[in-house]
């Protein structure tokens, strides 16, 4: 009798074990259903504008053949080579610019006391909660208001370093904590100077934070539109370029290559420094 | 020589010294001259309030207005979209999950243009929608919608599942337990991304410039429109309307993430999630 009460017990229990497991999985191929259904979403116009990149038909449903016609038009074209030039330039020299401040300014911030601290903080914070248009309009009159400085390249590279050093910041401040901090007071007991303790000892430690940071940094260089519009009249990146062909002229199948390549290269860029972050930290990273 | 050394002691800290300068000339001086330009006259150089004269007018109210339903609404329907699938992603299990949250990211750090491009050949000139307020509204769900996904996964990620097991085991059903527990301890994560998508919403202008129509204006196209005339002083007061939407909001969200978690720190931007 004993035994048949504990056996039923169990086979219940069993059973509401079994329920709660199918109702996990019931729910889990709801999400999974789900998500596959947001990506594809997500991903679709991505995937039409690669896939259209490799006919040169001028509009998009109307396939004339595989060829690689766009591309070789789009190396040909002198203005597009040029704002990618100019995108290229602006974006690498900016980002190490930032990736110098910015890892400097880290290392000063972390030993820096509360006060010091939150005064950075605030200063980081307003340059990336600003709207775009509103830091673009505030370069803007500051450029018009100093005029030693020359429209174009000096404007862009100059304004892109200062949106971009907080995110190099960013990302180097965590790994910061990570640091045995006796490393530092070991340099310059042992008679280095401050900048040489620097250069020989904390850099290097923190060399795979400064690159994802130069990384983060020449992104957001890339998606800088609207900024880039107001500082700059003579010199023009492949936003801008996008941007006033997109709004004036009509259909431009050449931008479909274009705008593959740029496609593809940022997304090894991203992947890349999402899995080296990965890899480095157990802690999972995003950005 | 030695005593020279001595007299200037250099502490770590000071590396942050350049920065802070820097910063000083051109983050806080550029806003100090847009404030100076907002309130004062094109050609006499004095004190005016003219330049916001344009606020009288009901052409401007409709420009706001229209601007305003657009952030909004673009802001509700990522909402509705990004909160569920945050909640299906947590359902993954962690190793597999780290790929898909990227998935759906990634994108937030393609160039934008490049973005609204890809959304005009598919919406556009792949299934005919006309140019307009609809067709504007997709692209900016599409190019906002991972800046609301980002902080609502984040928050969804990191909770404590036994908060919903006791909500369960005190007898609340799995409809209340969201309401009651769930979405309130969510609030943070929600309030960032509203943030994040509706301040660039209704300041933005390229979107509608590449896939609305003509016939109205957003606030983001009349700033622009005024830097672009040359006319900085009215370019300048309505930056400055922006200026100040922008601090209101953020007042707003840090006071309610101090009621809902008084630890927290004011405000998740994109950075600070790394």
């Amino acid at each position: 009798m004993k035994n048949t009460l504990s056996q039923t017990i169990n086979n219940e229990k069993i059973m509401q074990k079994q329920s709660k497991r199918n109702k996990t999985n019931i729910n889990k191929i709801i999400s999974i259903t789900f998500i596959s259904l947001m990506a594809l979403i997500v991903y679709l116009p991505t995937l039409l504008l690669i896939v259209y990149s490799f006919t040169p038909s001028k509009t998009i449903g109307s396939w004339s053949g595989f060829s690689f016609e766009l591309y070789t038009q789009m190396f040909q074209d002198a203005e597009i080579m040029t704002a990618l030039l100019n995108t290229l330039i602006v974006g690498f020299v900016a980002s190490l610019l930032a990736g110098i401040i910015g890892v400097i300014t880290a290392i000063g911030i972390y030993s820096m006391k509360k006060t010091g601290r939150r005064l950075i903080d605030g200063i980081t914070q307003i340059t990336m909660v600003n709207a775009d248009i509103v830091t673009a309009a505030a370069f803007m009159m500051f450029f018009i208001l100093i005029r030693f400085i020359p429209d174009g390249y000096a404007t862009l590279i100059l304004a892109h370093t200062v949106i971009c050093t907080p995110y190099v910041i960013m990302s180097v401040l965590p790994k910061l904590s990570q640091l045995d901090p006796n490393v530092y007071e070991a340099g310059l007991d042992l008679g280095a100077t401050p900048f040489k303790t620097l250069c020989k000892v904390m850099i290097p430690q923190l060399m795979p934070a400064i690159l994802s940071g130069f990384a983060l940094a020449f992104t957001i260089s890339l998606d800088d539109f609207t900024i880039s519009t107001f500082v700059s009249s003579s010199v023009d990146t492949i936003p801008q370029y996008l941007y006033n062909k997109l709004k004036f002229k009509g259909v431009m199948p050449v931008l479909r290559a274009l705008s593959t390549l740029i496609l593809v290269v940022a997304f090894i860029i991203l992947i890349t420094i999402n899995l080296v972050q990965n890899r480095k930290s157990k802690q999972k990273t995003l950005f | 020589m030695t005593k020279s050394k001595h007299s200037y002691h250099f502490k770590k800290s000071h590396f942050a010294f350049p920065y802070t300068i820097i910063s000083i000339i051109f983050v806080i001086v550029p806003l100090l001259i847009l404030v100076y330009y907002a309130f004062t006259d094109k050609y006499t150089g004095g004190f005016t309030l003219n330049n916001f004269s344009m606020f009288g007018e009901g052409s401007l109210w409709i420009t706001l207005g229209i601007s305003f339903l657009m952030a909004f609404l673009t802001t509700l329907i990522c909402f509705l979209l990004a909160y569920p699938l945050a909640i299906a992603l947590c359902k993954i299990n962690a190793n597999r999950r780290f790929i898909l949250v990227m998935i759906f990211v990634l994108p937030m750090w393609i160039n934008s243009l490049l973005r609204i491009y890809s959304v005009k050949l598919l919406f556009n000139d792949f299934l005919l929608i006309d140019r307009g307020f609809f067709l504007s509204l997709i692209g900016m769900v599409y190019d906002f919608f991972p800046f609301m996904l980002l902080p609502i996964y984040t928050i969804l990620s990191q909770m404590n599942n036994s908060y919903f097991e006791a909500s369960t085991d005190l007898g609340a059903n799995p409809y209340k337990t969201f309401m009651k527990v769930k979405l309130p301890l969510s609030i943070p994560g929600i309030v960032s991304g509203v943030l994040m998508v509706f301040m660039p919403a209704v300041s933005t202008f390229a979107i509608n410039d590449i896939l609305g129509s003509s016939q109205y204006w957003l606030f983001g196209n009349e700033i622009y429109f005024w830097f672009q005339k040359g006319l900085y002083n009215i370019g300048s007061a309505f930056a400055f309307i922006m200026l100040v939407l922008i601090l209101i909001s953020v007042a707003i969200s840090s006071a309610l993430n101090k009621i809902v978690d008084p630890r927290s720190k004011s405000l998740k931007s994109r950075g600070e999630t790394l």
